[in-house]
């Protein structure tokens, strides 16, 4: 009782125990609360910015019949964006979204080559870079076949640059 | 006819409306030019004296009056298309068709517009190569110079945010090409080239998103930091003349 009387007669300055007085201890935990409250107000509104349903192209789709492929040949599918390669190997899958900064490249045949139109980089059919800015080889996607026999593309899993879907 | 409209002019001053705005006299002695001055909003971001010296004309001498009135003249055209432009896909493309070819001088205002933004982007850079090369980031001018980078920022983030909004392929590749360079960024880079775009790719969220940023959010951020700038050139004295030796005069 003698310590509150005191505590109350010097303003609410801190005690000779340092101990932490009325005024202190509330204005913590009212700049804590407010504090939580802005970092909680920030993370929903983080989470409100990022869309939870995207109406975008799906990422796996069907790609034919595989006789639509002639051997030794490279068909871009535009909707896809997306080139499907057949050799005697095997069939592919290639992006066709530049490793760069992500332009659509284009298959030039006479060229025996895939060009980006935006900064140059050239790439062999099978996604192998030849030169350009680009940093790395066109992803490879995996294939499957479904049951009433269409080649179907995974956009989402990538396969190694070698592995070639055989039908 | 001058006097007519001169004894016009007074006999207003004297009208009650009048007094109501303007709250003073006319402007005949120092201290009422000075209240004059005080007592407007606009006007009192500028410095009540200005010396003569200091008006001068050299050849950089209004690059930031230029990249205001810049800003000024994008911000009214920005509305007038904004009377005629949806932020959707892919109506956005045909309404910016429509400003060039249908609407009544909408060409004018939209050649307006993307004329103007480059020029501002251009005024900017200029002005702060002026003010760098003068040494105008030095003491007390070391936040006003940080303002000022924060303002060309600003203007980039403008300029970018308005390049989406015709929807055509130039708009979609060159923001294509912009995010991934986001993306490049350490850690955050994925986040926050999803965030920007509302998704993967360059699609209806990344247009509306677009919009809203150029259309709101950094043109308000813009006009706090012009005022915050004004408000700096006229408190550390921007505007006052140097002496001949170089240093400021009182």
């Amino acid at each position: 009782m003698a310590d509150s009387d005191k505590q109350g007669a010097n303003g609410g300055a801190p005690d000779a125990q340092g101990d932490v007085n009325r005024r202190d201890f509330l204005n913590e935990i009212t700049f804590a609360a407010l504090g939580m409250a802005a970092m909680g107000s920030a993370v929903v509104t983080y989470r409100y910015l990022s869309p939870n349903v995207l109406f975008e192209p799906p990422t796996k789709f069907r790609a034919g019949s595989p006789d639509l492929y002639p051997m030794n040949t490279v068909t871009y599918l535009p909707e896809q964006q997306v080139y499907i390669v057949r050799t005697p190997d095997g069939f592919y899958a290639v992006s066709a979204v530049c490793t760069h900064l992500g332009c659509i490249t284009q298959w030039k045949p006479e060229a025996d080559q895939i060009a980006c139109p935006c900064h140059g980089s050239k790439f062999k059919p099978n996604g192998v870079k030849i030169e350009g800015p680009a940093p790395a080889p066109l992803p490879h996607f995996l294939i499957t076949l479904t049951l009433d026999g269409e080649l179907q593309v995974d956009k989402l899993e990538t396969v190694k640059i070698n592995q070639a879907f055989k039908v | 006819m001058a006097t007519t409209f001169h004894d016009a002019l007074s006999r207003l001053r004297k009208t009650r409306v009048w007094k109501s705005i303007f709250r003073r006299g006319p402007a005949l002695t120092n201290r009422t030019r000075s209240l004059a001055v005080f007592g407007n909003l606009f006007l009192h971001f500028l410095p009540v004296k200005v010396r003569e010296k200091s008006l001068r004309v050299r050849a950089t001498y209004y690059l930031g009056s230029i990249s205001f009135l810049l800003f000024v003249i994008l911000s009214i055209t920005g509305v007038l298309l904004m009377f005629y432009y949806h932020p959707a896909v892919p109506q956005a493309y045909r309404d910016m068709k429509d400003l060039r070819f249908v609407v009544s001088n909408g060409v004018f205002l939209r050649n307006l517009h993307r004329l103007a933004a480059q020029l501002m982007v251009l005024a900017v850079f200029m002005h702060l190569f002026h003010v760098f090369y003068r040494g105008g980031y030095k003491p007390p001018h070391e936040f006003n110079w940080v303002v000022g980078v924060i303002l060309l920022l600003v203007t980039l983030f403008l300029s970018y945010t308005g390049y989406l909004l015709p929807w055509d392929q130039l708009a979609f590749w060159a923001i294509t090409v912009g995010t991934n360079i986001i993306s490049a960024m350490p850690v955050l880079g994925k986040y926050v080239r999803f965030q920007l775009l509302g998704g993967n790719l360059v699609g209806e969220n990344a247009l509306l998103r677009f919009y809203v940023l150029h259309c709101v959010v950094l043109p308000l951020a813009a006009v706090l930091f012009i005022a915050v700038h004004f408000w700096r050139v006229q408190k550390d004295g921007g505007l006052t003349a140097k002496g001949e030796d170089g240093r400021k005069e009182d």
